[in-house]
């Protein structure tokens, strides 16, 4: 997923680099690129979820030649991006409901074919709640159907617009206002929830994938490519959310690296329901680097700290790095 | 203007650009610029990091100009430099220090080989200064002198350019071409040299060549004796004279067994010398024990590795006829050597005393308000001028340690005093910037890539040859090695700032010209900070 060259200087993973030709560089390196959610939204500071939004939807616009609309689900996006009547949007944007973002981006897929302007591309984006909950039927409608549409989950793992809910996108342990640190397994419940990027597969769509705001280089290549594609396909990208998680505002990007580099949100590329690529773990860390700096696992750690569920979700880590061959010498256990 | 808004409708669209979220902001970043290690460590004073950024992008003439402007001699240096750099290198920390001595080299051949040159100055100023000594302090002083507009004379005592560099530097670490081309390129700058012409005294010199103010760069060049009681038929001779002499004609003869007394560079410069001028056995006998020597510890293993035996906690107490009378040493608690009386003898034909080099001050006699202390002159550690004005000094005659990058340094740092003397000006302090340390860094961002080791002379010419024992990189190497650089502390534009901010509130200013914030929309929230891979942001505290 990295470029072919190697600059041991700014190394494969800063977001420009001199010594590339133009061609060859970022599209958020470049003066040129078209800052799809411009300044003055209202997302708290360090939001992970701009940020990917931006990431995505500059690279979807590059690859369109700008000619794109996005179709966009209830949910912190929505909210911190359009009080009306200002809008921090420089595409076609339509908000409907919170449920239906998949089936508007179908209908207006249908509309553009109908008119025959095929070179006008689709996508439609949401939080998890909006994706994983509440938009989960029009999505695998979508899906099955194989509309021609990219949808895009920004997954910041609960309903952060409303004050931190549970979602089906929360991680096991995780305390949410829904899932209060109390009792003897305080947090979200271990053995619910779901994978959508796993059941996006399952529907045997052209195209899935995750990815982080941790590498532009990566997601950038997976919008990309996923714009050269005709017919369903699912971004699934990892935002964290300093609110909502109880993390600094400057940890943002930090944060998305350990999730990638614990094994606890492999990053991979499916195609037809197979599994395509890998993006390696690069320096693998115990699960506890990563979720120490969030208060939301706070009560996992101190004197009544809880040792069997940080277990536990290393073993799900572990799980995921023997699943995806996320390492590739495979560490003793 | 009459628009007709659809239903419900009653206020234009407007932008997200009217709400101005730098308000929020309770602490805002701003780009700094940091001191790099390395830079901080060159005793030559060279922007080390600078001249790597031009490597790195393949422009090797800029970067051997940039690298230039602070000192002349690159092909020198990339080979008898101590590249402290190195030792304090952030790289290091993560896998190997960036190989800077290496492409120094590596820019300093490449421009022998392209014959690049060295400008001469814009205008002239009219003022004449006289150099006394054409080692790389007075040469280093000439070049920089020369470069301001000055008019310069060398007044060397010896017969060729490059005083201890010639005459204390064996040829397998410095090539004589090498050398040579490095002081003609100065020379061809304009700067007039008359070699052997020994300065007897300086307030005559001056005063008959009516110079206006003068640089003295004179080398330790006198062997320091110790008292060993020896009988008329031993052979006894001094580092620094057998060194010299292998520049002439005649080589020394040492004979088969060579034992060389102290523990310096010297000393090792010796020893190796003997070996490949035939010594069977070169044994260096020093009082103390390997971590204490003061010789740099891969020259000792270089030497080690050509064959040369070192007797450590030993001195020599007798010199005999063939052979030497030998004293073990102990170390006491504060680790100095104590005698334990144990005696033993060392068959040797020659005895070469490496204990250190005295400098020749005798031309300062009689010239009113120097002060000469140990051995050396006195003089303002921020102007390099003696107590006599207009009578600057440098290299060894100074107290600093000895080696040609410090005289190099000084040579740099005097010319810009004696410019600004001569101009009836002072040079304002500098603030330097605060360092950038290792842990201001994010080395996330850097790839991993170890260091690239230069080629080494096998072994059986090492020790038969003069040939040079360290080789030079290839291109491709040198390319590699110089983007090893972490560009520590300074900005290298590698967009991470511009792309990492969720408010777009970082405005990316074009090639060369850096970045900027966008206070009006920037909220303080730290991500740039955080991500910037040289630790070339600050975030500070609003104020209210």
């Amino acid at each position: 997923m990295t470029a072919p060259i190697k600059f041991y200087q700014t190394g494969t993973f800063t977001v420009g680099n001199r010594l590339l030709s133009p061609e060859q560089r970022s599209v958020q390196s470049s003066l040129e690129r078209s800052n799809s959610l411009n300044s003055g939204h209202r997302a708290c500071q360090g939001c992970g979820e701009a940020l990917g939004a931006r990431y995505a939807v500059d690279a979807a616009m590059r690859a369109t030649q700008g000619q794109l609309i996005a179709a966009n689900a209830t949910g912190c996006l929505e909210v911190f991006s359009t009080p009306y009547p200002e809008t921090s949007w420089q595409l076609p944007w339509i908000h409907s409901l919170f449920g239906n973002a998949a089936a508007v981006g179908t209908g207006i897929a249908a509309a553009m074919k109908v008119k025959g302007r095929n070179n006008v591309r689709v996508i439609a984006q949401g939080g998890d709640g909006g994706t994983t909950d509440i938009g989960f039927g029009c999505l695998s409608g979508m899906f099955e159907r194989n509309d021609d549409v990219l949808y895009i989950c920004y997954d910041n793992e609960a309903y952060m617009n409303t004050g931190v809910q549970r979602s089906s996108a929360t991680p096991a342990g995780a305390r949410t206002a829904t899932t209060m640190a109390v009792g003897a397994e305080p947090g979200a419940q271990f053995g619910q929830g779901k994978n959508v990027p796993l059941i996006a597969m399952a529907h045997e769509i052209p195209y899935v994938a995750t990815a982080t705001v941790a590498d532009l280089h990566d997601l950038e290549t997976k919008v990309e490519h996923a714009m050269s594609i005709r017919g369903a396909r699912y971004l699934h990208i990892l935002v964290p959310c300093p609110l909502g998680w109880g993390a600094a505002s400057q940890d943002t990007i930090k944060l998305a690296r350990l999730a990638r580099e614990t094994g606890l949100f492999p990053v991979f590329e499916a195609e037809g329901g197979e599994v395509t690529a890998v993006t390696k773990i690069r320096r693998r860390v115990p699960v506890e680097e990563y979720l120490r700096p969030q208060k939301r696992f706070a009560h996992l750690f101190g004197a009544k700290g809880q040792q069997q569920m940080l277990a536990g979700i290393q073993a799900r880590a572990d799980r995921n790095i023997k699943r995806f061959g996320l390492l590739d010498v495979e560490t003793a256990e | 203007m009459n628009m007709q808004k659809p239903f419900a409708i009653t206020l234009d669209p407007g932008s997200s650009l009217a709400n101005k979220t730098g308000t929020w902001r309770t602490e805002r970043p701003v780009y700094v610029d940091r001191l790099p290690p390395c830079n901080a460590q060159c005793p030559a004073g060279e922007d080390i990091q600078g001249w790597l950024f031009h490597a790195e992008s393949g422009d090797y003439e800029s970067a051997w100009r940039h690298l230039t402007r602070d000192n002349p001699f690159p092909a020198v240096m990339g080979r008898v430099c101590y590249h402290s750099c190195e030792g304090v290198c952030n790289r290091g920390k993560i896998d190997a220090a960036v190989g800077i001595n290496s492409v120094e080299r590596f820019l300093g051949d490449e421009a022998l080989k392209r014959g690049w040159q060295f400008k001469g100055p814009a205008s002239e100023s009219g003022k004449h200064v006289l150099v006394v000594g054409a080692g790389p302090s007075g040469m280093s002083a000439a070049y920089h002198l020369r470069r301001m507009g000055h008019r310069v004379t060398v007044k060397e005592a010896g017969p060729l350019l490059g005083g201890m560099m010639r005459f204390g530097i064996p040829k397998y670490r410095l090539p004589r071409e090498v050398l040579e081309a490095e002081m003609q390129r100065v020379v061809e700058m304009g700067v007039k040299v008359e070699l052997n012409t020994r300065v007897a005294n300086i307030a005559t010199a001056m005063q008959e060549g009516h110079f206006d103010a003068a640089f003295l760069a004179v080398g330790a060049h006198i062997a320091k004796r110790a008292f060993i009681p020896a009988k008329d038929s031993s052979h006894i001779l001094d580092a620094i004279s057998v060194l010299r002499s292998m520049e002439g004609e005649d080589q020394p003869m040492l004979g088969r067994r060579v034992v060389v007394y102290g523990g310096g560079n010297t000393a090792i410069d010796v020893a190796r010398t003997a070996k490949r001028l035939g010594a069977t056995e070169a044994i260096i006998v020093y009082r103390r024990t390997r971590e204490r020597m003061p010789a740099h510890d891969f020259e000792v293993e270089e030497a080690l590795e050509e064959g040369v035996m070192v007797k450590w906690l030993s001195t020599i107490r007798q010199a005999g006829e063939g052979a030497l009378t030998i004293e073990k040493m102990t170390l006491d608690e504060k680790g100095n050597p104590q005698p334990t009386g144990e005696l033993e003898t060392l068959e040797a034909d020659s005895l070469i005393l490496a204990l250190g080099q005295d400098v020749d001050l005798s031309l300062l006699e009689g010239v009113p308000g120097l002060e000469i202390s140990d051995g050396v002159v006195q003089v303002d550690a921020a102007t390099m001028m003696t107590g006599h004005p207009g009578i600057f000094a440098g290299g060894d005659m100074v107290p600093a340690e000895r080696n040609v990058t410090v005289a190099v340094g000084h040579g740099k740092k005097a010319a810009r005093h004696i410019d600004a003397w001569l101009r009836g000006t002072q040079i304002a302090q500098s603030v330097k910037h605060a360092p950038a340390t290792f842990e201001r860094l994010n080395p996330w961002y850097y790839s991993d890539a170890p260091k690239t080791v230069r080629p080494q002379l096998e072994m059986a010419r090492r020790t038969s040859s003069f040939d040079e024992v360290q080789g030079g990189l290839t291109e491709d190497n040198a390319l590699f090695e110089a983007r090893r650089c972490l560009s520590c502390g300074n900005c290298f534009e590698c967009d991470n700032c511009y792309g990492v901010c969720p408010d777009n509130a970082v405005i990316k200013l074009g090639d060369g010209k850096r970045f900027q914030f966008n206070y009006d929309y920037c909220k303080g929230c730290g991500v740039c900070v955080a991500e910037c891979p040289c630790g070339a942001i600050d975030m500070i505290p609003e104020t209210v």
